[in-house]
């Protein structure tokens, strides 16, 4: 179960950052909205994980995106705040005893609980994101503009790939 | 100490947020030219305002001073006026003085002892009052460059405050803006081929490679050539821009200098003289 679970996760992240770097990387309307779909790996790693391991995860994955993106830092820090916000939210909305699940995705967790979760945590990401990346206060209006409807667009596609990969049997 | 610990292991995951966060956005500055101009603009802009109120009390106290000064040159500037209206055309004869015109002479001066590895280093040549050398001369290299003002005159020597002395302190421009800023040598870097310009008005923009002139304030003439700026951006504790320089003098294969005499060295002291005592 165990290793299965580490190999569904390499995978991903792979499937993901290459999804990310070599398409998405590519796609924004009017420069306004540009999606974020990688965060959906740190989304959902496994319940029983370190905290540790958990932001050592997030932070590399966060600086492979800056060296791709060649933005040193800005993605790391962005995926640290929402390693946090995970955490954060997983502690105060579930029981920690009572986690049977292997992991918070949308087959296990339900729609309400996921949707609030994903939403959490993208809008803390990408909230750090493009305020390091405009790194000033003047334009405050159009950095949350965009964070706003990235936002939205990175949530739009969480939810479509939790929906194709829906498995009934889970719950 | 055990509390603390259970403390800290406790809220693990906001401890170790702070550690990664703070290593994120120290890379996040570090690495990226935009967010580096920024943080330091911002704290610039702090320092900048407070300084500019400052200057706005400053001003008021100086008030008097300004005054007296602008008076000053109202008065030298009626005079020319009046210089200007009395000539009598019929009679004006054109005459060229060429000699009243050339308001410096160069006079060589051999090396006679040199030294560039002290902190203030003294150069003596061949030349004393015999030869019509003043202390506050400039001295200038043979082929470009300055090397400083004479110290002290005997009858047939003179010692020269070398450019790599604590207390040189010289009045330069830029070459392309003509942006004043004064010229020290050995702040922490005791390079013989290197100086400092300092003191450059904070919105100047200096290049690597601009070429760094004397202003003709001091007693240099205007426009002999000093330095290549080689570093911009030289962090100082004030409120001016600084740059290293690396000097046209080589100072360790010095044989000739020249001396250079203002004729209009003396009038301008006692003038500036007058002007000082009116003041009081």
């Amino acid at each position: 179960m165990n290793s299965r679970l580490l190999i569904v996760n390499v995978i991903r992240w792979f499937i993901l950052l290459f999804v990310q770097i070599f398409l998405l990387k590519n796609m924004g309307f009017y420069d306004l909205s540009t999606p974020f779909i990688y965060v959906l790996f740190l989304l959902l790693l496994p319940f029983g994980m370190p905290n540790i391991l958990l932001y050592l995860l997030a932070f590399g994955t966060g600086l492979t995106l800056d060296a791709f993106y060649d933005t040193m830092g800005v993605h790391a820090t962005a995926c640290v705040v929402l390693a946090f916000v995970r955490i954060a939210f997983i502690s105060i909305s579930l029981n920690r005893d009572a986690i049977d699940d292997p992991e918070p995705s949308l087959s296990y967790m339900g729609f309400q609980w996921f949707a609030l979760y994903a939403l959490l945590c993208v809008l803390a990401h990408h909230l750090v994101l493009f305020f390091l990346e405009t790194f000033r206060l003047t334009e405050i209006g159009y950095t949350l503009m965009r964070c706003g409807l990235s936002c939205i667009f990175t949530l739009l596609i969480i939810l479509l790939v939790e929906f194709i990969f829906y498995r009934r049997t889970a719950r | 100490m055990r509390n603390l610990w259970i403390f800290i292991s406790r809220y693990n995951a906001f401890f170790l947020f702070i550690i990664f966060f703070t290593i994120g956005i120290y890379l996040t500055v570090k690495n990226n030219a935009y967010q580096r101009s920024v943080t330091l603009n911002s704290t610039n802009e702090v320092v900048g305002s407070a300084y500019e109120r400052l200057n706005i009390f400053k001003r008021y106290l100086n008030l008097g001073m300004v005054n007296d000064s602008l008076a000053a040159e109202n008065a030298k500037l009626k005079t020319q006026i009046l210089a200007l209206t009395t000539i009598d055309t019929a009679k004006n004869v054109k005459v060229v003085d060429t000699i009243t015109q050339q308001q410096y002479t160069y006079l060589p001066a051999k090396v006679i002892k040199n030294s560039i590895t002290l902190r203030n280093n003294i150069i003596t040549i061949n030349k004393g009052s015999l030869d019509g050398i003043e202390s506050g001369m400039a001295v200038l290299a043979p082929q470009k460059g300055i090397v400083g003002f004479i110290r002290d005159v005997s009858e047939h020597l003179a010692t020269i405050q070398s450019l790599l002395h604590k207390d040189a302190r010289i009045s330069v421009t830029l070459k392309k803006n003509h942006a004043l800023g004064s010229l020290v040598w050995g702040d922490g870097n005791f390079d013989i081929k290197k100086a400092f310009i300092k003191e450059v008005p904070n919105h100047i923009k200096m290049s690597v490679g601009d070429t760094v002139i004397t202003s003709g304030y001091a007693s240099f003439p205007a426009g002999i050539l000093v330095g290549r700026i080689s570093k911009t951006n030289v962090a100082t504790n004030d409120n001016f821009l600084s740059a290293e320089l690396n000097l046209f003098t080589d100072f360790s294969t010095l044989q000739y200098v020249y001396v250079v005499k203002d004729k209009l060295a003396t009038e301008q002291k006692n003038l500036e003289n007058v002007a000082k005592t009116n003041e009081q």
